[in-house]
C-alpha cells in the first residue's frame, strides 16, 4: 500500500489549501479576533475626552467592517502564517507551504488589496503581496496528530516597525529585561496604533528571541501565561507601561496596551536576550483548522 | 490631553490663515470639502523634482498622508480602503507644502518633528491627527474621489478627495507652538520613575 500522504496528498487538497489561505487573508483583514474586540470595547468605556473619541472610532471601524467587508486597516501588512502539523495529517510540505503563498496571491487579487511586500534592495512589487522568503511560514509539528492547523498573521508595518531585541548581560538580570520592554515601549509612542499588545521574548538566541516575542502576540489579548510567575510579570510589566499615560494613539490615556505577553526559552550562561514585538491595536490574525477527512472550520 | 477649553469645530476646506491660527492643540474638527492626498513618491515629485501639476490650486489646502487602495469601475477609481499613513517619512516636506504650495493643514497619524511645529507657527498651518487603523470608518466618509493627478505614481498620485464629515480628527500640533505629542512626552517623563517602580513591585 502507498504511504496515506501520496493516496490524499492529491491536487484538490492543495487547490483547498490555496482557498484556505486566501479566506484566512481577507477573514484576518477584515473581521477582529472577539479577544480583540472586547479588549476595545473594554477600553473605550474606561477612557474620557479625546481618548475615549478615538476609541469609539475604533468600535466604529469594527463595526463598519463587520457590515461592508471594507478592510479595517488599510495596511495588508506582511504575512506569517503559524503551521501546526499533526504528524498523522496527510500532507506534503513543500506543496504546503506554496499553497499558502498562492492562496495570499489568490486573494489579493480578487479582493483588490493592496501589495505591501516589495524586494528589499530594488523595492521591486510583485503586486501580490508575495516575494522571497514571504509569506514567512513556521510550522510546529504535533505528534499523533490528525489536524492541520494554519494561523495567519498580516502585520501591519507601522508596528512591526517596533520591534526590539537586546542582548543584555546576565549582570543585568530580569530587570534589565523588563526596564528594556518598557523603554522600548515608551520609544514606540504613538506609532504602532496604541493601545496595543505587546509581545515579548526573553532567553534563546537572538533569533529564536525575537520570534518568541513575536509568537506571543498570537495568544488571544490578555491570556496569560501559563507558569504563574511569567503571568505575574507579565502584569507588572502592563501596569508600568500603563503608568506612562501614551494612551490611544499615543495622545495620552490611561491604557496604552491591552496586555503584554511573555514567552521564554533556555539560553546560555552568558546571554541574556530580550526581544519585543508589538502588535497594533486592530490584532489582526485568523486561523483554520483542516481535519484528515477534509473538514474546514474557522476561527482566530 | 485636551486642554479645558478643547472645542469640536465643523471646518470646510480649503481653509484661510485666520481659520488655522484659531486653532488649539485639543480641539476636534470635523471637516468637509477637499482633501488632497499626498505621499512620499509624489513630495519627492514637488519638491525634489520641482514639479507641479497642471490646473490644481492648493491654496488653503488640505493634505492627507495616504496610498489608497481603489478599484475601477468604467472611467472612475472608486475607493477601496483609504487609510492614513505614518506622517514622520515625510516631515521634511512639511515646510514645502506650507511655504510653497500655500497648504494649511495636514492631516496623518503619529505626528511631525519640532521642526515642522516650527514651521506651523511661522507660516500658519496645523497638523490634524486621524484615528490610525481605522480605515474602513475613513473610507465611507470619502464622497467621491474627484481627480487623480500624477496618475504614474500609482497609488502614490495626487489624490483629489471630496469629504463630508471627515473625522474625528484632533488639532495636535497647532500654530502657537503646542504640540500633544510633546505633552504626552513631558507627562512620560514625570511618570517615569513610577512607571520602573512598578516593575520592581
Ligand atoms: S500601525 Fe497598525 S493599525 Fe496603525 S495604521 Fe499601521 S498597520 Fe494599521
Amino acid at each position: 500500500m502507498l504511504p496515506r500522504y501520496i493516496q490524499t496528498g492529491s491536487d484538490s487538497l492543495y487547490d483547498d489549501l490555496v482557498q484556505v489561505s486566501a479566506g484566512l487573508y481577507k477573514k484576518a483583514l477584515t473581521d477582529l479576533p472577539p479577544d480583540v474586540r472586547s479588549a476595545v470595547n473594554r477600553v473605550a468605556e474606561v477612557e474620557v475626552g479625546g481618548a475615549r473619541t478615538r476609541l469609539d472610532v475604533m468600535v466604529k471601524s469594527i463595526d463598519v467592517s463587520d457590515r461592508t467587508g471594507i478592510i479595517v486597516c488599510q495596511d495588508t501588512g506582511i504575512c506569517v502564517f503559524f503551521v501546526k502539523l499533526g504528524t498523522d495529517f496527510p500532507v506534503n510540505g513543500a506543496k504546503l507551504i506554496d499553497a499558502l503563498r498562492r492562496g495570499i496571491a489568490v486573494a489579493t487579487k480578487e479582493h483588490d488589496l493592496r501589495s505591501s511586500v516589495v524586494h528589499p534592495i530594488t523595492r521591486e512589487n510583485r503586486q501580490d503581496n508575495t516575494g522571497v522568503g514571504i509569506p514567512d511560514v513556521h510550522v510546529e509539528f504535533v505528534d499523533g496528530s490528525e489536524e492541520l492547523e494554519i494561523l495567519l498573521v498580516p502585520k501591519g508595518s507601522g508596528s512591526e516597525n517596533m520591534s526590539y531585541l537586546k542582548m543584555l548581560s546576565p549582570a543585568e538580570g530580569i530587570s534589565g529585561v523588563k526596564r528594556f520592554v518598557l523603554d522600548s515601549v515608551i520609544d514606540a509612542g504613538p506609532r504602532p496604533c496604541p493601545p496595543t499588545v505587546v509581545g515579548v521574548g526573553i532567553g534563546g538566541t537572538a533569533d529564536l528571541c525575537a520570534g518568541l516575542a513575536k509568537k506571543a502576540i498570537l495568544r488571544p489579548v490578555g491570556e496569560p501565561h501559563p507558569e504563574p510567575e511569567v503571568a505575574a510579570m507579565e502584569q507588572k510589566l502592563l501596569a508600568a507601561i500603563n503608568a506612562t499615560g501614551i494612551g490611544p494613539q499615543g495622545l495620552g490615556g490611561s491604557v496604552t496596551s491591552f496586555a503584554v505577553h511573555v514567552e521564554y526559552a533556555a539560553t546560555h550562561i552568558s546571554m541574556n536576550p530580550v526581544a519585543v514585538n508589538i502588535q497594533c491595536w486592530r490584532g489582526e490574525r485568523a486561523a483554520a483548522t483542516i481535519s484528515s477527512d477534509g473538514a474546514v472550520s474557522y476561527g482566530y | 490631553m485636551a486642554t479645558e477649553t478643547a472645542r469640536t469645530l465643523q471646518l470646510r476646506a480649503p481653509l484661510t490663515e485666520d481659520v488655522v491660527r484659531d486653532l488649539r492643540a485639543g480641539d476636534e474638527v470635523w471637516l468637509d470639502g477637499t482633501v488632497w492626498g499626498v505621499r512620499d513618491a509624489s513630495l519627492i515629485r514637488f519638491f525634489d523634482k520641482g514639479q507641479r501639476p497642471e490646473g490644481a490650486d492648493f491654496e488653503g489646502a488640505v493634505f492627507i498622508h495616504t496610498a489608497p487602495s481603489v478599484r475601477m469601475e468604467g472611467e472612475r477609481y472608486i475607493p477601496v480602503s483609504v487609510g492614513t499613513t505614518t506622517s514622520m517619512r515625510m516631515d521634511r516636506f512639511t515646510r514645502g507644502c506650507l511655504e510653497d504650495l500655500g497648504a494649511r493643514a495636514i492631516i496623518g497619524k503619529g505626528g511631525l518633528s519640532q521642526d515642522s511645529l516650527q514651521h506651523f507657527a511661522t507660516l500658519g498651518g496645523v497638523y490634524l491627527s486621524i484615528t490610525g487603523g481605522a480605515a474602513s470608518w475613513e473610507t465611507l466618509q470619502i464622497e467621491e474621489i474627484e481627480e487623480v493627478l500624477w496618475e504614474d505614481l500609482m497609488p502614490e498620485c495626487l489624490w483629489k478627495f471630496r469629504v463630508r464629515n471627515f473625522g474625528p480628527l484632533f488639532v495636535t500640533m497647532d500654530a502657537n507652538g503646542t504640540s500633544s505629542y510633546q505633552q504626552v512626552k513631558a507627562h512620560t517623563q514625570a511618570h517615569l520613575a513610577a512607571a520602573y517602580a512598578l516593575l520592581d513591585d
